[in-house]
């Protein structure tokens, strides 16, 4: 796909082994990415779109207090008066800064992560051929008033450089292949996707991942599935169970356990923008998050999911972890920093353990903790074995809508497409299926998780959070899960 | 809540600047009479620059949590094939990172361009591309009286002593630069600064305010740390729990501010509207109508937006979106012209929203905004919006930060965060009594990718049966 070369980086650590500075401790986080989008629109190729961004974040901790400064200059003179102007940072915000912060140890990161690429990409006009062809394939007939078929591919390079002879090199390919179809009566309008309006289909890998995603034929079935929506009737409302798929299970993973773990947030970081959280620091070990069916995995480690990785953004090695084991809240989403704030008001004698998750969206802006993969265990139960235990429910597949509290905690979701449940049997398709509850007594109300047969590797490269704004790439994986007593509507409308 | 000092007219404010900022306009002149260069035959070309030295400090408890600088510069370079008199056969586009050394900038440019140029040949026809061939000229440079982000940290840490402060300020010179084939060259130039921030009491109970503008004054930060506290004394009081249900509520130009965000969500669109997907679809059809009192315009004059849009097309001072609670005219980009045969107007393809969104006033005194209100909640900031029933406005949200039971005109308790589910037809339309006569001239604090020059203006409104479903 590349046809300019990608910036070698190993003059990075030839500059920076040229920086000079009385620092106790600074590093270079040099980012690349690459990326190109090939787009069809209602028949109509859209302007073609590349976009190739690099730069270089210096941060700098010195006596306790920090400082970065990002810039796209990257020779020598250019990083210097960066890592210059972060020390100058660290050292006026000293005597002010929220904790001291540790000077990392001397046992520097060392290794390397490259995504895992089975089959390589086809050549951009086998590409392009593919999303006019997914395109065509949705104009079956005439309420379809917009239709939309994309691919994006990214290429990123990380290298992260410290005086303490760190040196982390990690290399990832994204791909994420898109599928949006309108259709209108002139009364009502639908639009289904493939697996979200967001790209909820989305992970690392080669052109295997656009085979995973079932995009070839995505143009025709999500079209039917628009026209279907068209002609079902509203979702009803009422309290029942609801069983969800794994592109709106993504959803509910991010938003009411995700983002509620994030550890800076439950410190209070976020409170001016993307919110607090409902938990607190003393419930972790003890608080009973959801049913005993619910198992819940930081899993940087599953290579084709959105956002594996072998070391986060501050050389912190990347593991598997248990968030929440059997129901009970154990590991919040937190870095070392945030774990060494936790410590400080809780005391020293506490540790409440934390993730690799020093994320930052590019070379621009500096890592805070995210989510990266946030994964559902699967359980034992089949699909039909789910279905069979509904008396009354509505099954629910693919975000489209999402609101919830600044504690995290109120919700409420919308889905474009349902399908009713009655007497343990799957009957009509219903449209604008929504529900609302609250996190805290949500998850308590699991009683059936699916297996790996009904288990499918979701994502976005849409999380929002951080000031300065951050948009960051998270993967969740999750099998189908059944809740039970929950109260369901449909659009107030009707249509 | 507060926000910056409105401008009154379009920054047209000519300044030489700091050494620094002549220099980016210098490198933007010379980067933009590098680039015809390296056209071959009939190639044209477009380029958008876009460019900020940002320092950015996030406080937590009234101390410094991240601190630091961000020198960012990108350009956004359009190849077209055969471009004549806005009829290019193809185009391609790439966006690069500007290191700021001239020359390697051009040669990172010439070697983009050759990439586009091995992708041309193989794009198909784009019968939807228009440009503007009518190039012009213009500047327009705003300097603030701006210390260095250290001073201003200093003096947030300083003032914020005693306080649970938690905010984020961003400040320095943001550039827009725009170059054509077609004699355009247009240079936009702000140094402003943007401190968002909220004094917290416990949990989720804050009182959230601003302070943004071009000069920075500690003393006005000081007032409105001070006004910010008195807030947060009300939220001392015994919490007053609210039951899902209809109220009336007082919904402060933030509060309004998020309301009306979820009409931008292709609610002014001409392609959303031609393809049945806009919100307000039904309103400019002519089957669902607001209240009189509402009239939405796109103020570009009266806004902070750069005078051309991406494909060079000059943005009108001003256009009418909704008067008198019915639709008037949409938003329509180069593309939607194209493909539906309308005439452009400023918008940018892919996001026909409005930039500088103004609505008008009403007649309700700021003085006197409880004692209007009444009885029920007065409603500061509302947050996380998304549709529940997008084809009908239906709108679902949360309020956030201080919201207070307000009894006889007096606010008397806060109240828990209450979700909220009702339609845009209903809260803007026979709902609304009132809306307050002053308005806030609210930039665009967001910083995803890059600090943002949008704006709106708007009036507090007075809303009954506001209904509350968890």
């Amino acid at each position: 796909m590349s046809a300019l070369p990608l910036v070698a980086t190993d003059p990075i650590a030839l500059v920076f082994g040229s920086l000079r500075s009385d620092a106790a401790f600074f590093a270079v986080r040099f980012v690349e990415e690459d990326s190109e989008t090939l787009a069809v629109r209602k028949g109509v190729p859209q302007p073609y779109a590349r976009s190739i961004d690099r730069g270089a974040m210096v941060t700098v901790i010195d006596d306790g207090a920090y400082g970065y400064a990002a810039t796209p200059d990257l020779t020598r003179a250019g990083l210097q008066e960066a890592l210059d102007r972060a020390h100058g940072w660290a050292q006026a915000t000293a005597k002010t800064s929220v904790i001291r912060f540790p000077t990392p140890p001397d046992s520097a990161p060392r290794g390397q992560y490259a995504s895992s690429v089975e089959t390589a990409m086809p050549t951009r006009q086998q590409l392009f051929a593919l999303v006019a062809a997914v395109d065509a394939d949705a104009q079956i007939d005439p309420r379809i008033v917009d239709s939309y078929a994309s691919l994006e591919i990214r290429s990123t390079t990380h290298r992260y450089l410290t005086n303490h002879g760190g040196d982390v090199a990690q290399t990832f390919r994204f791909v994420l292949p898109n599928v949006q179809v309108t259709a209108s009566d002139g009364s009502d309008t639908q639009t289904r996707s493939l697996a979200g309006q967001y790209n909820g289909f989305c992970q690392q890998g080669g052109a295997e991942v656009i085979e995973r995603s079932g995009f070839a034929a995505a143009g025709a079935t999500v079209a039917r599935e628009a026209i279907e929506l068209l002609e079902a009737p509203n979702c009803p409302s009422g309290r029942m169970d609801v069983l969800l798929m794994p592109d709106q299970m993504m959803l509910q993973i991010h938003e009411s356990i995700g983002h509620p773990l994030e550890l800076d947030r439950i410190l209070g970081d976020e409170r001016n923008m993307a919110g607090t959280s409902f938990v607190t620091l003393d419930m972790f070990g003890r608080y009973q998050y959801g049913s005993s069916l619910l198992n819940v995995t930081f899993d940087p480690t599953r290579r084709e999911q959105f956002a594996s990785y072998a070391y986060d953004d501050e050389g912190a090695p990347a593991e598997r972890e248990f968030l929440i084991r059997e129901g009970v809240l154990v590991k919040p989403l937190g870095s070392l920093l945030s774990q060494a704030r936790a410590r400080h008001l809780l005391g020293d004698h506490v540790d409440l353990g934390g993730v690799a998750n020093a994320r930052s969206s590019s070379w621009n802006r500096a890592p805070i903790d995210r989510m990266a993969n946030l994964n559902i265990e699967p359980g034992t139960s089949t699909i039909d074995e789910m279905i069979a235990g509904i008396e009354r429910g509505v099954m629910m597949k693919t975000n489209v809508s999402w609101s919830i509290d600044d504690s995290r905690n109120k919700f409420q979701f919308g889905c474009e497409w349902g399908r009713l449940i009655e007497n343990g049997r799957l009957t009509q398709v219903v449209k604008n299926p929504n529900y609302r509850g609250v996190s805290a007594t949500f998850w308590r109300s699991l009683k059936a998780v699916g297996n790996e047969t009904t288990f499918d590797v979701m994502g976005t490269p849409f999380c929002g959070k951080g000031e300065p704004n951050q948009v960051i790439r998270v993967g969740h994986a999750s099998p189908a899960c059944v809740f039970s007593d929950i109260d369901v509507f449909g659009a107030e409308g009707g249509a | 809540m507060s926000a910056m000092p409105e401008p009154g007219v379009h920054p047209e404010q000519i300044s030489p600047g700091a050494p620094a900022r002549v220099d980016a306009e210098a490198y933007f002149d010379d980067l933009a009479k590098g680039l015809p260069a390296l056209l071959k035959g009939r190639e044209s070309f477009t380029c958008s620059y876009e460019a900020e030295q940002s320092d950015f400090v996030r406080f937590n408890h009234a101390r410094i949590r991240q601190a630091g600088h961000v020198d960012q510069a990108y350009l956004s370079l359009r190849l077209m094939d055969g471009g004549v008199e806005g009829r290019a056969d193809r185009q391609a586009a790439i966006s690069l990172t500007m290191s700021g050394d001239l020359a390697a900038d051009l040669a990172h440019c010439e070697r983009a361009l050759e990439s586009l140029r091995a992708v041309l040949p193989a794009m198909p026809l784009d019968p939807l591309l228009l440009v503007e061939t009518e190039g012009f000229e213009s500047r327009n440079v705003r300097i603030g009286r701006l210390p260095d982000g250290i001073e201003m940290a200093s003096t947030v840490t300083e003032l914020g002593v005693g306080h649970d402060l938690v905010g984020f300020l961003a400040t320095g010179p943001i550039y827009r630069g725009f170059a054509s084939s077609f004699g355009h060259h247009n240079w936009h130039a702000v140094s402003n600064f943007n401190f968002e921030w909220s004094l917290y009491y416990e949990t989720d109970k804050a009182a959230k305010t601003s302070y943004a503008g071009f000069d920075w004054d500690p003393a006005t930060l000081r007032g409105k740390i001070i006004r910010a506290a008195n807030d947060v004394a009300v939220l001392r009081q015994p919490l007053r729990p609210i039951e899902p249900g209809a109220y009336r509520v007082y919904l402060a130009p933030m509060a309004v501010a998020e309301l009306v965000s979820m009409m931008t969500w292709g609610g002014f669109s001409a392609k959303s509207h031609a393809t049945h997907q806009s919100p307000l679809q039904k309103l400019y059809e002519g089957k669902a109508r607001l209240s009189p009192l509402v009239s939405i315009a796109e103020d570009t004059a009266g806004g902070l937006m750069p005078a051309v849009q991406s494909d060079g097309f000059r943005r009108p001072d001003r256009v009418s979106l909704i008067e008198s609670g019915r639709g008037e005219e949409l938003l329509v980009s180069p593309r939607t012209a194209r493909e539906y045969d309308r005439q452009q107007n400023g918008a940018e393809n892919g996001n026909e929203a409005p930039q500088s969104l103004d609505m008008a006033p009403g007649s309700v005194d700021n003085d006197h905004v409880l004692r209007e209100l009444g009885t029920g909640l007065c409603i500061n900031n509302l947050w996380y919006l998304n549709f529940s029933d997008r084809m009908n406005a239906g709108v679902t949200g949360m309020t956030r930060f201080a919201t207070f039971w307000v009894e006889n005109g007096e606010a008397v308790a806060p109240t828990n965060v209450m979700r909220f589910d009702d339609s845009l037809y209903r809260i803007l339309g026979d709902h609304l009594t009132g809306l307050t006569a002053s308005r806030e001239f609210i930039p665009d604090s967001s910083t995803y990718d890059s600090r943002r020059s949008s704006s709106v203006r708007l009036p507090g409104a007075f809303v009954n049966d506001f209904r509350f479903t968890l």
